[in-house]
């Protein structure tokens, strides 16, 4: 290894309580028995206290693949590669992490042992999109790396204008709140796409993912242009001796301040006996009551879920929220999981020829409005779409007759069916 | 080695399995009571536990981390996990790792280990959450900033609101190193803001830059091709030019960082949950912030007004958004004692439905 780095800036970073990434870096410099690791820890250090002194990044991108793919890596070059020669190449692995995020410590610590092998030793649990990120090998050694853990049973993640890799929260596995199987929706879907995630072609980034419930841990109304969110229609359940009991231990008044006057759709009351009544037909599943009283509450018995398209963050034309498309869906037998994988395929289809370069779902939606993206995937309006009807004048209405015909012509048919 | 044999060395082929099964990797508990579970308890901060309708617990036990894991530290974490845990876990969206165990007495001995280590078990209902982040320098190839040295600063300083339950309900925290945001929405975010058009660096532009794609993205068209010194590039109406730096990552020569005027900037209100309200985008309230490592003071200090005034007025169970839906922008200037400037005014599209079209004020 060249002469240690003196970093005073970044020493600032290792006082204080909070775990400290710059004192990990140092313990690959000064701990780790691989010299290549070491020495690449250096000069990252390095690289990154010269950043601090001049706050500016020194990494520039390029063109990086392993065989066969055309995404997964996120490529590195320095501009400072001279003064740091042994990080000069420093790319980013995306793996594809288990649906929920689960591993055992013998396959956490079999591609630990992979990844200090080939890499720099640094990883994280998880990037923002959802991927394992192993952080820093040189161009050469991604390849081998990935045919290590490829052998193993792990794959590239997506990157560039691709389906990129999903998330899911930790779902039936270990919440009540779950109203679907996420892990399962996660894994179909994302496994329907692989070749859309390791060869882009796409006008842009598009994004599943998945939460149990309206709780959405996994931020996909935000985030995602496909989201898949668990609800139920029928009504929730309520344990009236939990109830009571809650009403015991925690007070009247607070049940009142933080439950009943807190539903949106004021459909909560307390009785005179201390049970609750509930106005099922206008509870809109928030969340809310079943997460202050998760013993009382719980959500009903016929689950499926709701699928919103079209979220994304700020570029280019702002941050939008996801739309509802499918106001409800079963999730229960493989029909229905077909019919899910066929949504998404009809819908990336129409994207894929609709959008224009670097347009995300939700900005072609805005673009040709919600409308003609409905006709482009073959789905017929419904006012749960909507937050309210339009309130401008402004729009031809002829074929008004027709359109209301049809309304109440598919009304019909699911009243029958 | 024939010819065969190395092409094919060089040239393997990738099996593409995609995403993994994840039953493989979790606890028994887990996938005996799959889509079973009746409730959870929060018996103390950091640790959750989950009943199933069979009868059966499991303790969940939840630290926070650097993050930025090296691999000593991984085998660390792993270590833990074996000798006072079942040997398996899993990671939270915002990156802390949580420990599964099926006993109640693991529970005590395992916090010990993970706080002897110098992790920090908490993390879950009405606390102050682990801050999601971006690269920043130490990987993004456009940040403005550092995003793994803000958070370690800025958790060194909430880590006792991290530890325990003293906010009126959870606080999701997020950075973002650049204008495109990442991180995502928060119900604080603490983000880089640009101030002064692009430096272009003429000279390279034709070499690097496919120029219709960067006038393309540019969002307010500032950007038009053009010749300087006799070559082909580009030049921007610096009065048109928002300071996105949407256009630096196709073009790395329209240099839109500056280690004076880039900026950090706090926004608050972003939930992503639909309980009680709708979801909610992040509205800002401060900026001008000083990009300044390695600690980033001025940033901390506006963040833990914010939730200083939050855990103070807030009622129980209000998000940051729900708390200012209720007391109104006015007062929440007022109690984080902030200014409101013009720039707190959308001026993008849609933005007439962001101004108070009633006479609903506060006196
Ligand atoms: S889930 Fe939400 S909308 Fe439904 S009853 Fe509870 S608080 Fe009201
Ligand atoms: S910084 Fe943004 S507004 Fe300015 S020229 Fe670049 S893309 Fe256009």
């Amino acid at each position: 290894m060249a002469d240690k780095h003196i970093t005073p800036m970044l020493d600032e970073l290792e006082n204080g309580p909070w775990p400290s990434f710059i004192s990990g870096i140092k313990r690959l410099r000064d701990q780790h028995s691989d010299s290549r690791v070491s020495g690449v820890a250096n000069s990252l250090l390095g690289q990154l206290e010269h950043s601090y002194e001049t706050r500016k990044g020194y990494w520039k991108g390029g063109t990086v693949s392993v065989f066969g793919y055309g995404s997964g890596i996120i490529p590195r070059f320095s501009e400072v590669g001279d003064a740091f020669p042994e990080s000069r190449e420093f790319h980013t692995l995306r793996v594809q992490p288990p649906a929920g995020n689960f591993y055992t410590t013998d396959m956490l610590r079999q591609l630990g042992k992979s990844w200090e092998k080939h890499g720099s030793g640094l990883q994280t649990f998880h990037g923002q999109t959802g991927n394992i990120m192993f952080i820093g090998a040189s161009t050469e050694n991604t390849q081998h790396f990935f045919d290590e853990i490829n052998e193993y049973g792990w794959d590239l993640g997506g990157a560039g204008p691709c389906v990129r890799t999903g998330m899911c929260c930790v779902g039936a596995a270990r919440c009540e709140q779950a109203n679907i199987d996420g892990i399962k929706i996660h894994r179909t879907l994302l496994n329907n796409f692989t070749d859309d995630i390791h060869r882009p072609a796409l006008p842009y980034k598009f994004k599943f993912k998945v939460s149990g419930c309206p709780n959405d841990c996994v931020n996909s109304i935000e985030r995602a242009d496909f989201a898949i969110i668990g609800t139920w229609k029928d009504d929730m359940k309520v344990n009236q001796d939990e109830v009571k009991d809650f009403v015991e231990k925690k007070g009247r008044k607070y049940l009142i301040d933080n439950v009943i006057t807190r539903c949106p759709t004021n459909c909560l009351s307390l009785k005179d006996d201390d049970t609750l009544e509930v106005d099922n037909r206008n509870c809109v599943k928030c969340m809310h009551c079943l997460n202050v009283m998760p013993k009382a509450l719980s959500p009903g018995d016929d689950k499926g879920a709701t699928i919103l398209m079209g979220g994304k963050r700020t570029l280019k034309v702002g941050d939008l929220m996801g739309t509802v498309i499918v106001p409800f869906m079963k999730l229960d037998t493989e029909e229905d999981y077909e019919k899910l994988t066929e949504l998404a395929e009809e819908t990336i289809d129409f994207w894929a020829e609709n959008g224009l370069e670097h347009e995300r779902c939700g900005e072609m939606i805005e673009r040709i409005g919600l409308v003609n993206f409905l006709d482009g995937i073959g789905l017929e309006v419904d006012p749960n779409m909507v937050a309210d009807p339009t309130t401008s004048s402004y729009v031809r209405m002829d074929g008004w007759d027709d359109e209301a015909e049809k309304w109440f012509k598919d009304k019909l048919q699911s009243v029958e069916a | 080695m024939s010819k065969e044999q190395v092409e094919k060395k060089v040239n393997r082929s990738p099996i593409e399995t995609g995403c993994p099964d994840a039953f493989q990797y979790m606890h028994p508990l887990m996938r005996k009571n799959y889509g079973q579970w009746a409730y959870h308890e929060d018996p103390r901060p950091g640790v959750l536990k989950h009943v199933a309708h069979s009868g059966d617990a499991i303790w969940t036990i939840k630290a926070g981390t650097q993050r930025i894991l090296d691999v000593i530290t991984l085998n660390l974490l792993c270590d833990i996990g074996d000798k006072y845990a079942d040997g398996y876990v899993r990671f939270t969206i915002r990156s802390n790792i949580e420990y599964m165990v099926d006993q109640e007495s693991k529970v005590g001995p395992l916090i010990v280990e993970l706080e002897k280590n110098g992790f920090v078990v908490g993390g879950t209902k009405n606390s102050v959450a682990m801050i999601a982040h971006t690269q920043g320098w130490l990987h993004c190839d456009i940040p403005g900033t550092d995003a793994a040295g803000v958070v370690k600063a800025m958790m060194d300083e909430v880590i006792d609101e991290f530890k325990g339950w003293n906010m009126p309900n959870r606080v999701h925290m997020t950075t973002s190193c650049c204008q495109i945001n990442c991180g995502g929405q928060g119900d604080i975010a603490i983000n880089v803001q640009y101030t002064k058009p692009p430096k272009i660096n003429h000279d390279l532009v034709s070499n690097v830059c496919e120029r219709p794609s960067v006038v393309a993205r540019c969002p307010v068209a500032a950007i038009r091709p053009a010749m300087v010194n006799g070559k082909p590039s580009l030049e921007v109406d610096e009065k048109k030019c928002i300071c996105c730096g949407a256009c630096y990552p196709p073009c790395p020569p329209m240099q839109i960082n500056d280690a004076e005027h880039t900026k950090l900037s706090v926004w608050v209100g972003g939930n992503h949950s639909n309980a009680r309200g709708k979801p909610t985008f992040q509205k800002l309230v401060a900026a001008g912030i000083p990009n300044n490592p390695p600690r980033w003071p001025e940033a901390t200090a506006i963040v833990k007004k914010i939730l200083r005034a939050y855990r103070d007025d807030a009622k129980d169970w209000e998000r940051i958004s729900d708390w200012v839906e209720r007391i109104g922008w006015p007062r929440f200037f007022e109690l984080t004692g902030l200014p409101f400037t013009k720039f707190h005014i959308n001026n993008w599209k849609g933005a007439r439905n962001s101004l108070n079209a009633s006479t609903h004020i506060r006196f």
